[in-house]
């Protein structure tokens, strides 16, 4: 065996190793596992959103045929404090938002657990409650936001580059909730044998999730195992155990047998993190020739009571462009509100959208094209941290991206093209996102037969990662897929990172290539032939991640986004989109096709479609369903093509890619509002770009009185 | 979802005795919107009534050019039928513009007329409203209510009615067909089956206990005409309309309006007939201002609130658009 085959299966369009068992339902998710005598247990949620329960009475509903158990704040086992107070779930009678879970019924059948649940009574001791984010005294700046990184930074002087810029761009944009609804809700089946726990669970990384189920209930890690092998999408939401989990638990441990829960898709309205709204304010400084000299970018949050989650929105104000003088301040404001959480490339989604819209006005500003803007403010380090970057193409990326689309052939005039009844317009964004990299470990194996078993605590959440995981083995044993077997999904196979920050492929991969490549180096002791028993070869790349340089490692991207707008109606349709991508290398083209088409239809989901709506009166997200909530259905997504450019990239990992998952819905929004700026020559800042706000855009809009509605 | 008996009724008269006697019976048909309101815990029948499987899902072309359509035949069904297509477009892309292909096969005719309203409110139990419990109170009027009506409202209740084809029936002059428990038949325009919510906004029809849809009627479409329904929705398949125009349009030689039927969906507490914009064309030339008029006459009326004022301006921008087309379609056809 050599390495000279490294090349053979990585890179080909591989099709999903796992694909006939999904679309055949022989891949089994948490839900489905076949347990001996499982029950099942319903939450009851809170109808406030703010005070204590005074009172739940089981004895209402004990009597019921099935009911076995009621659980709420008084006889709930006890958690270990200090873990997550998210998931602190039946502690106190404190309810720190709606929708919370104040008790659990546990029934011999998921209809009579739920009847149970929804007629159980309770009392509450109410208090007034605040569900609105805005910009008032309550408001602070905490020590750190999302990834333990300070919430302020700042370079130069940007207030004297402010008052001293030749041209200046000074907005404020908001962007609302955001709820991922992945296909397959949380779900999770809990069996206890005696002080061990087994959990079935829909999630984005069994290894870490087993280890804070253990802190939480006070066991061992070891004792833990849980086994996630196919997940439906997750999309950082799943990255940490929902409160649904933690009742199963304790439900199991109460009546003794396996109990499995999954949310109703209401439920994930409020027991899901979701995106925190935000409020932004961007500033831009440059000089005539549209160089850069300062930018400030200032965003707010939301977070729970319970918890502190500050969204980090302002990280590529930090890193897109070259300028001397750069501030940013993450603040947060306390709601009555659900913990938001991540959600495809947290903070980087809102983030983008404000400041690729505010250079998209500093071009019009300046009357220099969007994507030259953008050419003449590469940085040659990173603005941030001064680091070397390991690899960056944006420049790349916007060149390609603006030759394909055919950027050229635009007329830079906002509304300078109509079609019929139709104002059409172009607009562009940059993407980025950072290489994120965790330890991992694998072990990989020969077997007499022939064969090979590669086992990693891994999870694939929809994005083909096993495929591309296996397609790493297979070269680096240089052998063909057929003899190759891959074991993911359990926290058992070991340390792990999640599927989550796109950083799952590359981490895993890394310890699966170096695993292969050891077990090819101790077969070779063997000259080929496997010992009876098999032979095993285990890696760690803990220390070859200690062992990395710093530099800066991201990932980059162009967007492009065509759209037209009726003047009858304001209604909007988008055309078509175009992305252009660097993420180093891509192992398998099918898989990372998806991805990206995938991140961008959502960011054209959020630039048009998406809010959760804050009730007001009841504090819960009103259009708590998929009739209510609105991401794109077929009819909204237009012809989507995305591309990469080739990048070598020695300096990230053995295997060269640079992690996908969320890349392609960075910056996707703002391209689409600056398009929908160049077709209308009015600028909307707050999103979704709904009906309204494009027919308020129009009657703002200059000239014209073809048509009544632009006039 | 609470408990309840099914029965697969074995002709009409024993369905209708079954929902009759027992005041905690409800038919079903497609099921598409009652199964979800039992699974809310919003509709709480003992006993479900499946007609669904009635032999009342024909689609009769008759000679006189007046088109009977069974209660139970399938929304995609009747949107297929070549002859719908062909005499009565504007009925055939209302349906089509309604939900999901899945949906459309198994929701029929009838219990699209009875569907309810998607408020958010009216489907979430734990807040109150007083179609579903009179005399809670109407959260929709202070808080979420950008889906919901402008017309036809009350104090009591801002519901919208969200069906896409009782608009296009509303405005092709249809008629529904009842049978009572006792066998005895009348007929009700599609126009007035529903009542107004004013302080009993939990009742919703004209339908007396135990009646039951067997059919609609849609006389000929006037000769010349040509029809269209347009929908304005979040997004571009699979919502609710925000606001939906139906209309049936034929022009005099002069240009002038001979005939104009509207009904707007989105707007109403039911499929609304635009009888005032219509009276106020009738004979007119469709110029702009004439349309704009025409629609600043029926929404004379309106309540629009914070959130959904907007459907009154992108109403009036809607008849504009869609009557001015049909003008247009009309006059070349006539040359």
């Amino acid at each position: 065996m050599s390495t000279s085959t490294l090349t053979q299966s990585l890179g080909a369009p591989v099709t999903r190793l796992d694909g006939h068992a999904k679309v055949t339902g022989a891949a089994q998710y948490a839900y489905e596992y076949p347990v001996e005598g499982v029950v099942y247990v319903f939450p009851a949620v809170s109808t406030i959103a703010r005070g204590r329960v005074t009172a739940v009475d089981a004895a209402a509903v004990l009597s019921r045929p099935g009911v076995l158990a009621v659980l709420d704040h008084t006889n709930a086992p006890r958690l270990k404090p200090g873990v997550d107070a998210d998931l602190m779930v039946l502690q106190s009678p404190e309810v720190s938002y709606r929708g919370q879970i104040v008790a659990g019924v546990v029934a011999t059948s998921l209809e009579a657990a739920r009847r149970a649940a929804e007629a159980l009574p309770i009392s509450y001791e109410q208090e007034p409650h605040d569900v609105l984010l805005r910009d008032d005294d309550t408001v602070y700046t905490p020590e750190t936001v999302n990834g333990m990184l300070p919430a302020t930074f700042e370079v130069g002087d940007p207030d004297t580059a402010l008052a001293a810029a030749d041209v200046l761009v000074d907005a404020r944009y908001t962007t609302p909730a955001e709820h991922a609804m992945p296909m397959e809700p949380h779900a999770t089946l809990a069996v206890w044998d005696e002080e061990r726990l087994t959990l079935y669970d829909s999630n984005q990384g069994p290894f870490a999730y087993g280890q804070l189920i253990a802190a939480l209930f006070g066991i061992d890690a070891s004792a833990v195992e849980v086994v996630a092998e196919y997940v439906g999408g997750g999309f950082g939401s799943k990255v940490l155990p929902r409160p649904s989990a933690v009742l199963a638990v304790q439900a199991a441990r109460v009546v003794q047998r396996p109990v499995k829960i999954a949310m109703t898709r209401q439920q994930m309205f409020s027991l899901v993190t979701y995106r925190t709204p935000t409020i932004q304010r961007v500033r831009l400084g440059a000089d005539r020739e549209g160089r850069l000299t300062v930018v400030v970018h200032d965003s707010l949050s939301q977070s729970s009571r319970l918890k502190e989650y500050t969204e980090n929105s302002t990280a590529d104000a930090k890193l897109l462009y070259a300028a001397p003088n750069i501030r940013t301040v993450s603040r947060l404001s306390r709601l009555d509100v659900p913990t938001p959480g991540f959600f495809r490339a947290p903070g980087r989604t809102p983030g983008t959208f404000a400041l690729e819209s505010a250079m998209d006005e500093l071009a019009y500003e300046l009357g220099i094209d969007p994507v030259e803007l953008r050419l003449r403010n590469e940085p040659t380090v990173d603005p941030g941290t001064g680091l070397e970057f390991s690899s960056r193409n944006l420049a790349a990326c916007l060149r390609e991206g603006a030759a394909r689309f055919g950027w050229q052939h635009r007329d830079r005039a906002p509304r300078s093209r109509r079609d019929g009844r139709w104002l059409v317009g172009t607009g562009m964004a940059s993407a980025t996102h950072p290489v994120y990299i965790r330890a991992s470990t694998a072990v990989a194996r020969a077997e007499a037969d022939g064969t090979f078993v590669v086992r990693v605590g891994a999870t694939d959440i929809g994005t083909g990662a096993r495929t591309a995981m296996a397609q790493v083995a297979a070269d680096a044993l240089g052998v063909p897929l057929e003899r190759l077997r891959l074991e993911i999904g359990r926290a058992s196979l070991g340390m792990a990172a999640l599927a989550g920050g796109s950083m799952g492929t590359a981490s895993w991969s890394w310890a699966v290539d170096k695993a292969c490549r050891a077990l090819v180096d101790k077969l070779g002791a063997y000259a080929g032939a496997v010992p009876e028993g098999g032979l095993e070869a285990r890696a760690d790349t803990a220390e070859d991640l200690e062992k990395q340089e710093a530099l800066s490692r991201h990932a980059y991207g162009a967007q492009f986004v065509q759209l037209r707008v009726d003047t009858d109606t304001g209604e909007i349709r988008v055309d078509r989109m175009l992305g252009v991508f660097t993420a180093g290398r891509i192992l398998n083209p099918r898989t990372a096709r998806s991805q990206l088409v995938g991140a961008m239809t959502m960011g054209l989901s959020m630039a048009l479609l998406e809010i959760g709506e804050p009730d007001p009166l009841f504090g819960d997200v009103v259009n708590h369903d998929l009739a209510g909530y609105h991401y794109a259905a077929n009819a909204d997504v237009p012809a989507i093509e995305a591309h990469w450019l080739e990048e070598r990239d020695d300096r990230l990992n053995p295997v060269g890619g640079k992690g996908i998952g969320e890349l392609g819905i960075v910056g996707t929004a703002a391209a689409v509002t600056n398009a929908f700026h160049h077709a209308t020559g009015v600028r909307v800042r707050d999103l979704p770009l709904r009906i309204e706000s494009a027919r308020q855009a129009l009657r703002r809009a200059p000239g014209e009185n073809a048509s009544a509605l632009v006039r | 979802m609470k408990e309840f008996s099914y029965v697969r009724a074995a002709d009409t008269a024993q369905a209708q005795a079954l929902v009759a006697e027992r005041p905690d019976a409800v038919y079903l048909g497609g099921g598409t919107n009652l199964v979800d309101l039992m699974k809310l815990g919003v509709a709480e029948p003992d006993l479900v009534v499946d007609v669904s499987r009635l032999p009342l899902d024909g689609v009769e072309h008759r000679a006189d050019g007046s088109v009977l359509i069974g209660a139970t035949a399938r929304n995609s069904v009747l949107a297929g039928d070549e002859g719908i297509r062909e005499r009565f477009p504007a009925l055939a892309q209302a349906l089509l513009a309604g939900a999901s292909g899945q949906l459309r096969s198994q929701a029929t005719i009838g219990g699209n007329l009875l569907q309810r309203t998607r408020c958010g409110y009216f489907q979430d139990v734990t807040k109150p409203c007083n179609k579903r419990e009179p005399g809670s109170g109407c959260p929709a009027l202070e808080g979420a209510h950008r889906e919901l009506a402008v017309l036809g409202t009350s104090d009591h209740c801002v519901a919208g009615h969200p069906s896409d084809m009782a608009v296009a029936m509303v405005a092709l002059d249809a008629v529904a067909h009842l049978r009572s428990p006792g066998g005895t038949t009348r007929t009700v325009p599609v126009d007035q089956l529903y009542v107004p919510p004013g302080d009993t906004p939990h009742r919703e029809t004209v339908l007396e206990r135990g009646e039951l849809i067997t059919a609609v009627e849609l006389p000929p479409p006037p000769a010349g005409a040509v029809m269209r329904y347009r929908k304005v929705r979040d997004r571009w398949s699979y919502a609710f309309a925000l606001v939906s125009v139906a209309a049936v349009v034929d022009v005099e030689p002069d240009g002038s309006l001979a005939e104009v039927r509207i009904a707007l969906g989105g707007v109403g507490t039911r499929p609304w007939r635009a009888r005032a914009a219509e009276a106020a064309l009738r004979g007119a030339e469709p110029t702009d201002s004439a349309l704009r008029a025409a629609a600043g006459a029926e929404f004379a009326a309106a309540r629009p609130l914070p959130g959904n004022a907007f459907k009154v301006d992108l109403a009036t921008d809607l008849i504009r658009a869609v009557v001015r087309d049909l003008a247009d379609q009309a006059t070349r056809k006539d040359r």
